[in-house]
């Protein structure tokens, strides 16, 4: 799950993070006040959104007067922001975070995430500050410096200090670099983060080691020992459908494709997506109704795809293991009377039953295309399409 | 003979009063698996519903049956215990089927599995079968035939699309092994394909991947050197936006890495028989061996 920049930086001053003094607005009336508040000759106004690239995209604007701020936030508050991160629908921008400015001296780049090579988190340092780190990882690998950490021993003085030197930091700025990054593994391992990236990490005129911008993502396995975490969800961050599929504990996720998907377990899902653009169309969406498929399930997976507008028609492909595919096509069914299918539907059952659960499909009087193999099922849904 | 599941595997299942500990230990030993014991702390010297003798802990449990094996069927939150509890009474194979355990559990104890004799297979995998000798996890039975075709693969259902064309075109299976969905998983594709690789029972390897890591790119390096028996590979998620989590825990494009292109590539590189249509995963390996 991610979470917002502010809620980020507010997570890392309970690990003794400095960050800069800023506070969070929904309201363009506040920007005054705010900027007044902060005392600072410029005050940095920035779009909260979950994706990046707000800066080039204009969500980031910097204030030198009260009115100033005022007529900033008023223009990115409500705009629609289009990032490379957003596609090219954008986001709606409901908060800013109005921040004192900073007198930069040099942009860092510090970022942990788990090394699933060494199957250890790992903190990467680079000089590249304000560059995506992919990026720096492809055109100037050897600008990339990293420790790997024990995760039962947590990130080491010594490695803190070895990457404040490979960024040529010196003096004071080591030691308050040091303790940024000892910080930081604090918030990523005590937090259950499974990523924390402070891009760009800044050094200060003042004499300051400082996250100017952050983005967190925490692990969703470990939300039951985070009760506060669960608070820090945005759901207009997120597709609507989504948040729908969430609530019924669908694993759902929105594709631009025409070809509506439901599929029992994850690789299958993933492999039906791909069987469809092998014949020549393109998924909707990845759905998986779980192991079992169940008509309540079934049923809510038929309203999600069915509330995509975009989708022409759907493709049912359930591998029935231990739940039999008799009682699936009995649910399928009992689905498909609850729910309008105005689209053509393709239903392929394979497994335990499966000739039972063709012939209950077949004499059900719901109109739909029974097939035995994913290939014939996906070559049938296409044909559907181009009819 | 077979990898890791064999005649001489005796099985406890850890949780196995729960809901699914329970329904599944009842498949294994419909499907003749030789399950020994159960383990349920606070129940110990009870019977299970099956017959079964339930133990405090796992150490009392090898100690009364010389159990050498054990799945675990725990919820998230104690499952990384279990699986200490299990290593630590030096098994030889454990399979964790619990999903949703949190990275960085498995992150702290994943070096002291490795350095232990303990094979683990999982965590969130559908578990490992020997067909005609026994299961040990939540696979249908019924759909596998014994044969000479290994079967490695980081999900399930995908896993059981496979075997069932194999046994559609008449070949069977030496072992089937589900190695889990998750980023930190005990038997990553390379080592599953190194045991398939010495079995003399394994004719043939599928190798079933999917997006995210590069499981699959070390396992290619390592057949591209090593392996003479022939691998038919596929990988799920060719069509899966980046950033975005498809199902499985591991399942994500991060950063421009793990995708189903370049895993393709690595494998092809290697002399893997990649097919792009999940449908062909049978008849390759068929016309392959039937050659």
């Amino acid at each position: 799950m991610k979470v917002h920049e502010y809620q980020a930086k507010e997570i890392l001053k309970k690990y003794d993070i400095p960050v800069p003094v800023g506070y969070v607005t929904d309201k363009t009336a506040e920007a005054s006040a705010i900027y007044k508040k902060l005392g600072t000759p410029v005050t940095v106004i920035k779009a909260q959104i979950h994706a990046g690239g707000r800066g080039k995209g204009g969500g980031v604007k910097l204030a030198k007067s009260a009115p100033e701020a005022a007529e900033i936030a008023g223009k990115i508050l409500g705009m629609n922001l289009v990032t490379h991160q957003t596609g090219p629908e954008g986001k709606n921008v409901l908060k800013i975070l109005i921040e004192e400015g900073m007198d930069i001296k040099h942009e860092y780049y510090v970022g942990i995430t788990l090394d699933r090579k060494k199957s250890k988190p790992v903190i990467m340092v680079s000089t590249e500050g304000g560059m995506e780190i992919e990026e720096v990882a492809e055109k100037t690998p050897e600008k990339i410096v990293t420790e790997s950490i024990e995760p039962n021993l947590g990130l080491q003085r010594w490695q803190a200090m070895r990457l404040a030197y490979a960024l040529g930091l010196e003096g004071d700025y080591v030691k308050q670099a040091i303790k940024v990054f000892m910080g930081l593994w604090q918030a990523y391992n005590k937090e259950d983060a499974s990523m924390i990236e402070i891009n760009p990490l800044i050094t200060t005129g003042d004499g300051r080691v400082l996250p100017l911008d952050c983005k967190l993502d925490f692990d969703d396995n470990a939300v039951y020992r985070h009760p506060d975490h669960p608070g820090l969800r945005d759901i207009t961050e997120e597709d609507p459908l989504e948040v729908e599929a969430s609530k019924s504990s669908l694993n759902y996720v929105r594709l631009d494709g025409e070809v509506g998907c439901m599929v029992n377990g994850a690789g299958l899902a993933m492999a039906t997506m791909d069987i469809i653009k092998y014949f020549g169309s393109f998924p909707a969406n990845f759905l998986d109704v779980g192991g079992g498929a169940n008509p309540v399930t079934v049923t809510n997976g038929f309203k999600l795809i069915l509330s995509d507008p975009n989708v022409k028609a759907i493709f049912v492909n359930i591998f029935g293991g231990i739940v039999r595919c008799d009682r699936i096509a009995n649910g399928i069914v009992e689905a498909a009377k609850n729910v309008k299918i105005t689209v053509p539907l393709v239903v392929r059952l394979s497994g335990t039953n499966a000739k039972e659960a063709r012939e209950i499909l077949k004499h059900s009087g719901i109109k739909m295309i029974v097939v035995e193999t994913m290939a014939e099922g996906a070559q049938k849904i296409v044909e559907a399409i181009q009819k | 003979m077979a990898v890791l599941l064999t005649e001489k595997s005796k099985i406890i299942v850890q949780g196995v009063t729960g809901k699914e500990g329970s329904f599944h230990t009842q498949q294994m030993l419909d499907y003749k698996t030789n399950v020994v014991g159960g383990v349920t702390p606070g129940k110990g010297g009870q019977k299970s519903e099956h017959g079964l003798p339930i133990f405090n802990t796992v150490i009392d449990a090898v100690g009364e049956t010389g159990a050498n094996a054990s799945v675990i069927f725990v919820p998230p939150a104690f499952a990384a215990d279990a699986i200490m509890e299990a290593v630590s009474a030096e098994l030889d194979l454990v399979v964790v089927i619990t999903e949703g355990i949190p990275v960085s559990d498995m992150a702290r104890i994943i070096g002291f599995v490795r350095n232990s004799k303990t094979v683990m297979i999982g965590p969130n995998c559908p578990g490992i079968i020997t067909p005609g000798v026994g299961k040990i996890g939540i696979m249908p039975a019924f759909i596998h035939k014994p044969g000479r075709v290994g079967i490695i693969s980081r999900s399930g259902t995908l896993t059981y699309e496979a075997v069932d064309q194999l046994t559609q075109e008449g070949l069977g299976q030496s072992t089937a092994i589900g190695i889990g969905g998750d980023p930190i998983i005990g038997l990553p594709h390379l080592a599953a394909v190194k045991l398939f690789a010495e079995d003399p029972d394994t004719d043939g390897i599928i190798m079933i991947g999917e997006i995210g890591g590069t499981n699959e790119e070390e396992a290619a390096a390592y057949i591209k050197k090593h392996v003479k028996k022939p691998v038919v590979g596929f990988i799920a998620g060719q069509t899966a936006p980046p950033g975005r989590r498809m199902g499985h825990a591991g399942a994500i494009i991060s950063g421009g890495a793990g995708t189903a292109t370049s895993k393709m590539e690595a494998m092809r590189d290697a002399g893997i028989h990649v097919v792009e249509n999940p449908s062909d995963i049978g008849k390759t390996m068929k016309s392959i061996l039937g050659k």
